[in-house]
């Protein structure tokens, strides 16, 4: 659930349009050279973008009786880290606010940088640590796309408490009511998403592990390890 | 053992939709009639915002004309994403299957 067309007043909404455009060139420039270096790993980069197309498609019921949709990002994150990611999110959010009112051209900003660069970053930080200290893979990547889905909204809760603090209480008593609105409701659906993820990533280690490698996702070890396990 | 990630997977979904059930029948019993529950959580975010007199300043520059529209493009969605995902790993399958043989 992105922030809503013109419900981000000026200058927040400049704001995060410009902090988030450093992030989508970068990605961009990455991207680029995956698409000339590493043309192995474009599939991959189909599934994962498409993958954010699919889950933030579903809009599902949780505990509190609304409903809210999962990010996806979590599998683009653990692949190919924050950067690339933003821009995936981009072409999603493009979509869904020229086609379906959903979000919107002036938060665009604000939403690719909650769904798109800091939620992923999070995911990609924990999954780096959780690979140094050999945590297992499957577990590490359900932690990944845990944190990626709600860390988005825990900062989509804190952009708004930032546009609209409280008149009594300020921005920490309005940040708690949107957490109340979106991150407590993200929270079931966090949990299905990081499992999905993680039985997606399952599927791609048994197709071409060799990719995971090459991408610096898992080493040859992890994934010789991982295939003795699976017999 | 090999199926331990779907067996898990599957157990996941199986309780998330339970608890929908469970909740869906509480919830349903508190409405008053012509309410709705369920709504989206950008709706609730969007009366909070508007109780403090807030008038969004933008609005969207296409709507869907009706309920029935924004589906159609939310499932066009799913399905892009859908088919995609599933060519490449179809494809990626067969090429190792080609490569065993």
């Amino acid at each position: 659930m992105h922030i809503m067309e013109g419900f981000l007043p000026s200058p927040w909404w400049q704001f995060w349009w410009l902090v988030s455009l450093p992030f989508l060139a970068f990605g961009l420039h990455q991207m680029k050279a995956i698409v000339r270096e590493r043309r192995e790993a474009l599939p991959l980069l189909a599934v994962a973008g498409a993958f954010v197309f699919v889950l933030s498609s579903l809009k599902l019921p949780s505990v509190t009786g609304s409903c809210s949709h999962p990010t996806g990002t979590g599998l683009s994150a653990v692949l190919f880290g924050g950067f690339v990611t933003s821009v995936l999110a981009l072409i999603v959010l493009l979509y869904q606010a020229l086609l379906l009112a959903h979000g919107g051209i002036t938060t665009m900003g604000a939403n690719v940088f909650s769904m798109g660069i800091a939620g992923p970053l999070v995911a990609w930080a924990l999954y780096r640590a959780g690979k140094q200290v050999n945590l297992n893979t499957f577990i590490n990547v359900f932690i990944a796309a845990f944190a990626a889905d709600l860390f988005t909204y825990v900062v989509t809760s804190f952009q708004l408490a930032l546009a609209f603090p409280a008149a009594e209480g300020g921005i920490i008593s309005s940040f708690a009511a949107f957490i109340a609105i979106f991150a407590l409701t993200q929270v079931p659906l966090a949990v299905v998403e990081g499992v999905i993820v993680a039985l997606t990533f399952k599927y791609i280690i048994d197709v071409r592990p060799d990719i995971l490698v090459k991408l610096d996702v898992l080493t040859q070890n992890m994934v010789n390890r991982l295939k003795e396990a699976a017999v | 053992m090999r199926y331990k990630a779907e067996i898990i997977a599957g157990l996941v979904i199986a309780v998330f939709v339970a608890i929908f059930i469970f909740t869906n029948s509480a919830i349903q019993q508190g409405l008053s009639e012509g309410e709705e529950s369920w709504a989206g959580a950008d709706a609730q975010a969007e009366e909070f915002i508007s109780e403090s007199g807030y008038e969004p300043w933008f609005s969207p520059l296409w709507e869907p004309p009706s309920g029935e529209i924004e589906s159609l493009f939310f499932s066009l969605q799913a399905a892009i994403g859908a088919l995609i995902i599933g060519y490449f790993f179809g494809y990626y399958g067969a090429q190792r299957k080609k490569g065993t043989n």
